[in-house]
């Protein structure tokens, strides 16, 4: 094979074999076959489904509290990321072992318990309705539900990169006189930056296509917080399968740009790093 | 032993940020956690026990275990298989072979679903082939199968790779040097030390197999006490309005979710070397 450099260890043919065609059985395959759906309906059609006023509504929702999910994740992701690699307390090993719940706990399992603490009677929900605030039921409780989803990626991502890097340049900088603030913006920040991205692009991702722990929080209502997996389950249901076709295929490119964006940033630092 | 840094010089800004963090995780996390088994237990334990016991439930439960016995292995054996190609080999397109089998992670639940369906659904480009030969795979075990498969498609191989990779490949070498064949030197040098790691793969990947709800809500077709699995069946009880029952359920699989996480901080704390060098 003229595409491979030579190595001593042994079973490379067998595995990479086994490897491009399961890959291409339970991933390439039918992703493909969903855009040759798409493309067999004609291009005005595709147009039509996946741009109705309907499916724009849900891209705003879902796009939009998705980004500020990831936004707020980030804020409070690098304060937990940087406590948990400084600071030594009792119960961090706890803390940082339940920063991964969200990973383990079933998204149809948050949902729920998310939408009976923040539901008006929720714990609560019932402690700002009194203020006219509502939390469940509007685009604010998908926030909620995305933050709930969102908290491992940035946290696990930043976290290694914070612990790597050493005391020195934080000391050189406060030596020479910069404030704990100055240094943080100006040593660690730009250390952690492309980890930090990484892992907004990765929350983001997850926000724009998560389904189960949303649906039950959002309301659901058209054009408000109807978000766009739940118009593809929608379009299913009533047998309209260009429209959910459509809308996959949106949501589809959106996860291949998030992807590049990624594979960018790391590009970058490995180049930036001289590797 | 708390590393000296100019950042962390005064006390109350370090106790400051740590009561911050424990809010804001106790808040975001543990409130979640706490709602669901106070609500399993709201109204006593018999009725926690009746609503896990009902046939519905129980049939529920047998189909996710089933589902997951059969995901689980195939995805592990597949992820051993990948990492091993890619870790103790160069190729071009390397990178690009990654983030393919990465590609699941970024596609949403949904999508995941439909793309089965889009194959060989009624409507699909199958369906009428299927149908003819009399095998249903949408509405039936096939489908929920496939659709995990899909999403935990990534988990053990991206959990093995960078294991691998950090270990190199010279103990490998020396066993073929000495005589070993491929599968012996994988079975007595590459597998133990993987092990852990494997075993962390496998865990991640079984947890998110039982709690999926997306991708097999659309393969599904929700039949009572046939094709739901217990994410499914729990939005079911939930929109009957039997709070109760379905937080019932809901505790068993964050029952769950807390022994994964319980096996995965022992792993770490035990094995940390073994597993991912990503710093935690």
């Amino acid at each position: 094979m003229t595409f491979k450099r030579r190595s001593a260890i042994p079973g490379f043919g067998l595995t990479i074999g086994v490897t491009l065609f399961y890959l291409s059985l339970i991933v390439l395959i039918p992703l493909t076959a969903l855009v040759l759906r798409a493309a067999t309906g004609g291009w005005a059609h595709f147009i039509d489904a996946a741009f109705s006023e309907r499916a724009v509504a849900a891209y705003k929702v879902s796009f939009g509290t998705a980004f500020i999910a990831a936004l707020i994740n980030a804020i409070f992701g690098v304060i937990v990321a940087f406590v948990l690699v400084r600071y030594r307390f009792p119960g961090r090993q706890l803390l940082s072992a339940l920063v991964d719940l969200p990973f383990a706990l079933p998204t149809a399992v948050a949902g729920i318990a998310l939408t009976a603490i923040y539901a008006d009677t929720g714990w609560v929900g019932s402690l700002v309705a009194p203020y006219g605030i509502k939390l469940a039921y509007q685009p604010q409780g998908i926030v909620i539900a995305l933050v709930f989803i969102g908290l491992p990626f940035i946290v696990r991502t930043v976290e290694p990169v914070l612990a790597d890097l050493g005391a020195d340049a934080e000391e050189a900088a406060a030596t020479l006189g910069a404030g704990r603030w100055r240094t943080f913006r100006s040593v660690v920040l730009p250390e952690i930056m492309p980890a930090l991205l990484t892992g907004f692009a990765l929350a983001f991702a997850r926000g724009v296509g998560e389904y189960g722990s949303v649906i039950f929080i959002a309301g659901n209502m058209p054009f408000h917080s109807e978000i766009a997996p739940l118009l593809i389950v929608t379009s299913l249901e009533e047998y309209d399968y260009a429209g959910a076709t459509g809308i996959a295929i949106v949501m589809l490119l959106a996860s291949l740009a998030v992807l590049l964006v990624i594979n960018g940033i790391q590009h970058r630092e490995r180049v930036r790093r001289g590797l | 032993m708390t590393r000296r840094s100019p950042l962390d010089a005064p006390p109350w800004i370090k106790l400051s940020l740590i009561a911050l963090v424990v809010t804001y995780i106790a808040i975001v996390v543990l409130l979640p956690l706490g709602a669901v088994f106070t609500e399993a237990f709201a109204s006593g334990f018999s009725s926690w026990m009746a609503a896990v016991t009902e046939p519905d439930a129980q049939a529920a439960i047998k189909l996710t275990l089933l589902v997951a016995a059969i995901a689980v292995p195939l995805n592990t054996v597949f992820g051993i298989i990948a990492s091993w190609a890619i870790a103790k080999h160069d190729f071009s397109g390397k990178a690009l072979l990654i983030s393919l089998i990465d590609l699941p992670f970024s596609v949403s639940p949904v999508v995941s679903g439909l793309v089965y369906v889009l194959l060989f659904g009624a409507g699909g480009w199958l369906g009428p082939w299927l149908e003819e030969h009399d095998i249903q795979i949408i509405f039936a075990l096939p489908g929920l199968v496939l659709a995990t498969m899909f999403v935990t498609f990534p988990f053990v191989a991206r959990e093995l790779i960078p294991v691998m990779q950090s270990q190199g490949r010279d103990e490998e070498e020396a066993a073929l040097s000495l005589g070993a064949t491929g599968w012996q030197t994988f079975r007595k040098v590459t597998l133990p030390n993987i092990r852990w790691g494997l075993l962390y793969g496998v865990l991640l990947t079984n947890a998110r197999a039982m709690g999926e709800f997306g991708a097999v809500s659309v393969v599904s077709g929700h039949i009572r006490g046939e094709t739901n699995t217990m994410p499914l069946h729990i939005e079911l009880l939930y929109n009957d309005y039997n709070l109760s029952a379905a937080f019932a359920v809901a505790s068993l699989l964050a029952g769950l979710a807390l022994v994964t996480l319980v096996l995965k901080t022992i792993l770490e704390w035990r094995h940390g070397d073994g597993l991912v060098a990503r710093g935690h």
